[in-house]
């Protein structure tokens, strides 16, 4: 059976994203998720599955009790870090179309300044004892320092350059300015990524993503309810998700510049029967500006070391050949592990999508990335 | 300098023979007893034939440079006074390959499969911390 059309996502919700937001990451969670299912026509009481995004956030029965929901017939996990997203939409489509459950609530919501950072969570995660052990001891900490090698190799290889990485830095910020709901709201040029400070060579402060706070949360319903929900439909095409070659320690990969991404691709484009030519907006993973050129590697838009000149002149911008992250993403809309692409991407295929709508949009893509390499991809068409 | 606050490993019933040699100066590569497959990190089991016997091998110490980076910013304070640094991805000459501190200046021009030999630097705080030096 394939997932194609069996699912869509009928509710999104998110909050302003700030840094130093008083609110707690649940309460983030919570107003995100009560958002997300008025969006959908639904009230709390209609949700019958939920996929927490974070293990070490709320757990399913917490939303469960918050919310009075008498009979939740679907829970689960998804572990991979800022892919946890759309893994997480993946499991809700196969319980909804295996007759589980009906509306299956994402929730996501993060406060840093209380909260745990993205790096130091790593550490304290069970499938990274190794790099916990092995590496952190060296001063290998943070994700910048243990992604920064992967990029080092690609520029080995293929001669990617800095100013190439600043393009993808450039683009997003654009989107984010025009945006609205993003944390960074100045322009910045190439040069102003030239000079700011190295953090982790060869990622420089603007190569970085933003630590923020907010909540970010979907609703995912059977395909066929559609027509019967408060918004216009967008359906779920294809998705996957995909695991790198030693997942649990990026100084073991055999290719260091193959992400699991490059796993999920083929098969979500093939459910979807699209090929990357077709898709008219994608919201990727930014956690660092390498990750975009390596993901639109992976997943076929140009050949593996050729992710470089292919960010250049302006192709990710508005106007470009590949609108993308026309919310800002990670890099200058806010750090919501990947959520806020996927209801970006809602947004985009909606018509609803303000500013930076690209026009015309009926078919387009989102990725995450997290947790040393994994993947998820979803092409959303819509109804 | 303090090195006292950095964080210091945590062995394993698993990794402790690596540990117990590394303090002698030893680079110590976990392998499969049953198919001889080499495994660094050490782990339980062996990803190639599932068993869960294994010994240790000595290894030569000779590796060259797969990748790297320079941290330049400390995302921890025990390393405030270390940056800038090299982080160093090395691939051994038995195979596997290993992460260590690039004994070196951080614009020294480096590039993939450059020689590097390996050597353990005995920290204040008991940790043994693995380092490469250009051959
Ligand atoms: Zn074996």
């Amino acid at each position: 059976m394939s997932l194609n059309g069996k699912g869509a996502v009928t509710g999104i919700g998110e909050t302003q994203y700030m840094r130093g937001s008083p609110k707690s990451a649940f309460r983030l969670q919570i107003e995100a998720s009560l958002k997300a299912i008025e969006d959908a026509g639904l009230t709390p009481k209609d949700i019958d599955g939920i996929i927490p995004i974070g293990i070490t956030g709320a757990p399913a029965e917490a939303f469960a009790t918050n919310f009075g929901i008498e009979d939740l017939r679907f829970s689960a996990v998804a572990p991979l870090g800022g892919a946890s997203g759309i893994a997480s939409v993946q499991a809700a489509v196969a319980a909804i179309a295996a007759g589980i459950c009906n509306h299956v609530l994402i929730p996501s919501g993060r406060n840093v300044t209380s909260g745990a950072r993205a790096g130091v969570r790593i550490h304290q995660m069970p499938q990274f004892h190794l790099v916990t052990e092995f590496e952190y001891p060296l001063g290998a900490i943070a994700p910048a320092q243990l992604y920064a090698p992967m990029a080092r190799r690609h520029m080995e290889l293929y001669g990617t350059s800095s100013r190439q990485f600043a393009e993808v830095a450039v683009a997003m910020r654009e989107h984010a300015v025009m945006h609205g709901n993003a944390v960074m709201k100045k322009p910045i040029t190439i040069e102003d990524h030239q000079n700011s400070r190295m953090i982790a060579d060869p990622f420089r402060l603007l190569d970085c993503s933003l630590e923020s706070d907010g909540g970010a949360a979907l609703v995912i319903s059977a395909a066929e309810r559609v027509r019967d929900m408060r918004q216009p439909g967008v359906v779920i095409a294809g998705i996957a998700e995909g695991h790198p070659d030693s997942p649990s320690s990026i100084t073991q990969r055999p290719d260091m510049t193959r992400l699991g991404i490059a796993k999920a691709a083929p098969r979500a484009f093939a459910m979807a029967g699209v090929s990357p030519a077709e898709i008219q907006v994608a919201e990727i993973y930014d956690c660092f500006t390498y990750i975009v050129i390596c993901q639109l590697e992976d997943m076929g838009f140009c050949k593996k070391g050729e992710g470089g000149a292919f960010v250049e002149n302006g192709r990710l911008r508005l106007g470009g050949g590949l609108p993308t992250n026309t919310h800002g993403g990670l890099l200058s809309q806010a750090h919501m592990l990947g959520m806020n692409h996927v209801v970006e991407l809602v947004r985009q295929l909606r018509g609803q999508g303000g500013a930076t709508q690209v026009e015309g949009a009926e078919i387009g893509l989102a990725t995450g990335y997290g947790d040393l390499g994994d993947g998820a991809m979803v092409i959303m068409r819509r109804a | 300098m303090a090195t006292t606050d950095k964080p210091l490993p945590h062995e394993t019933e698993d990794s402790q023979p690596y540990w117990a040699k590394a303090k002698g100066g030893v680079l110590a590569i976990q392998r499969c007893a049953d198919c001889g497959r080499l495994r660094h990190y050490p782990r339980l089991v062996c990803d190639n034939c599932h068993s869960l016997e294994a010994d240790w091998i000595d290894a030569s110490g000779r590796a060259v440079l797969h990748s790297w980076t320079v941290a330049h910013h400390a995302f921890h304070p025990g390393f405030a006074g270390d940056v800038p640094y090299v982080l160093a991805t090395v691939e051994l000459e038995e195979g596997p390959r290993a992460l260590g501190i690039l004994d070196c200046p951080a614009d020294a021009g480096l590039k993939p499969g450059m020689a590097v030999t390996a050597r353990f630097e005995q920290r204040a705080d008991g940790a043994s911390e693995l380092h490469f030096a250009p051959a």
